[in-house]
């Protein structure tokens, strides 16, 4: 476990050494600041579209961070070669891999952090109303959210041969799953056929994203969400980055290091 | 083969490196190129308290030994040891410590977080670790770029960097690839001291180099690769035959090197000659 916290600690000294990610945090702060302080028309329902606006920025922001420190991880120790003095010590390649997906889950979770602890401060000053379970829960599945990414990230970066590639083909899979997830199987129904059959084994197969996406509970102020649904949520992430990391590490464990 | 690689009797000190019958084959990229033999059959044995110089010109092997010595690259047949254990257990690498040819670290730490971080790997307490590392960095002369980052060193500084980082799990046996590659006099003249400080601290060292001149002076034993095939092992004195008077002599006649028929030779006497 040492080696593993070792590595994830060298990702998250990166990330902090890093101006981009700064750049975004700022950015999401400024623009939630900005919004928090707006009262528009005088209309008591405008703090609603303000949260929607900011929580969207949120996810944004989150899945950038989560693609672009994911996607380089492995390409960047190999280029910089890096990896040889590394691996030159008692270390093995599925301890690189975790290492690098729990360095890079836990930069994710800290950054989301700071954006829902700020999130919560102004919106909740605004509104005088502070549902600290839900914004916990919106957060935690957020932060599940985060790690599937994470970890679908990884495989695409030692599948794919540029980062490049890994961000753009990752972001894409990943905002389909989020805009299209929930309806593929109604699609499947009407569809009918083979191909309805195909829709049918796409929306078994592929980790349901959407799910993670709970923004609604916050915007709305709606009651908190049973914990056995978290659980179960949290456990069903946990197999799909679990099953992501296993082939990462297949494919990395085989790769030429030259 | 010329005095093969074992020095110690039987009942004597057991290799700390040994590889046996160690072939490396690649598929070669190139359309009907087939497979490229990179080392054939070798067999070498590296024993405790021993500075082993590791020659062969490009292409020879030497990178490629060393990949499979730390488990970069797999053997397509024999063996390697570092320890007495297979170098495809990780555990192998718990005793050694390995400088690449070139630097290459990561940029943003600075030298003491960089030694943190491999110390944490090597899982040594945290008030050892600090005294680990104040003594490698006034080993390699780094005590006073400590808390810079790496890569605003130079590149003498970088590759003393890099032996601080070797030496920090206090290493019985020591990986060079060419430690001086690339480095002014005062720089090779430096990393030689270290291994030469190194060696008579009882530690072993296996290191391939190209400057004949400084594995003279530091190595007790050589061997000499070419094509794959081990050409020669032995103590420099034992390479030299007739009227050779240094190792580079015996180095150009073990590959069967021909000065005079050689294309810079033959360039050179073009150019003379016109």
């Amino acid at each position: 476990m040492h080696i593993i916290l070792a590595v994830a600690g060298v990702v998250i000294l990166e990330m902090i050494r890093r101006k981009d990610v700064y750049v975004l945090l700022f950015l999401t702060a400024l623009i939630t600041l900005l919004l928090g302080s707006v009262n528009l028309f005088g209309d008591p329902n405008i703090a609603r579209y303000l949260k929607e606006v900011c929580l969207t920025l949120i996810w944004i922001s989150s899945v950038v961070i989560a693609i672009a420190t994911a996607a380089r991880q492995i390409p960047a120790e190999k280029e910089s070669r890096t990896i040889f003095p590394l691996l030159a010590k008692p270390v093995t390649r599925a301890q690189v891999m975790l290492g690098k997906f729990f360095g890079c889950w836990t930069a994710c979770v800290l950054s989301l952090a700071l954006f829902y602890a700020f999130f919560c401060l102004v919106s909740g000053t605004k509104e005088h109303y502070w549902p600290i379970t839900n914004y916990f829960q919106a957060f935690w599945l957020h932060a599940v959210f985060c790690a599937v990414v994470v970890a679908m990230t990884l495989m695409g970066s030692v599948l794919l041969a540029a980062p490049s590639s890994t961000i753009t083909i990752v972001g894409v899979v990943v905002l389909g799953i989020l805009l299209l997830g929930r309806h593929l199987n109604k699609v499947a129904a009407k569809t009918g056929g083979l191909a309805g059959d195909l829709l049918s084994a796409i929306y078994f197969a592929i980790p349901h994203l959407e799910w993670y996406d709970v923004r609604d509970l916050i915007i709305h102020n709606w009651p908190a969400i049973n914990w056995t649904v978290i659980a179960t949520d949290t456990l069903y992430g946990a197999a799909f980055a679990g099953l992501f990391l296993v082939a990462a590490w297949a494919r990395f464990r085989r790769m030429a290091l030259n | 083969m010329n005095n093969m690689s074992q020095s110690s009797s039987a009942n004597g000190p057991q290799p700390i490196l040994r590889t046996e019958k160690l072939r490396v084959e690649f598929r070669s990229r190139e359309i009907g190129q087939g497979v490229k033999v990179a080392l054939q059959g070798l067999d070498l044995a590296v024993y405790p308290g021993e500075v082993f110089g590791f020659l062969g010109p490009n292409g020879a092997g030497k990178t490629t030994t060393m990949n499979v010595l730390l488990g970069f690259a797999n053997a397509t047949g024999g063996a390697a040891y570092l320890f007495g254990t297979d170098v495809r257990q990780p555990i192998a690498r718990q005793r050694i410590g390995y400088l690449p040819e070139m630097t290459y670290y990561y940029k943003f730490l600075t030298a003491e977080e960089l030694l943190r971080f491999y110390a944490r790997i090597f899982k040594i307490p945290m008030a050892e670790r600090e005294r680990r590392i104040d003594v490698v960095l006034k080993l390699v002369e780094l005590d006073h770029a400590r808390k810079r980052p790496i890569r605003t060193y130079s590149k003498g500084m970088q590759q003393r960097a890099g032996l601080a980082q070797a030496l920090i799990n206090n290493p019985d046996l020591l990986i060079l690839d060419e430690p001086t590659s690339g480095l002014d006099p005062i720089g090779r003249m430096k990393v030689r001291e270290i291994i030469q400080r190194l060696k008579n601290e009882g530690k072993t060292v296996f290191f391939s180099s190209h400057e004949m001149g400084e594995v003279e002076t530091v190595c007790d034993r050589v061997a000499i690769l070419h094509q794959g095939e081990l050409k020669a092992a032995g103590t420099v004195a034992s390479l030299l035959t007739g009227n050779e008077t240094n190792l580079e002599q015996a180095f150009l006649r073990i590959i069967d090197f021909n000065l005079n028929s050689s294309s810079i030779c033959t360039s050179s006497s073009l150019l003379l000659a016109s």
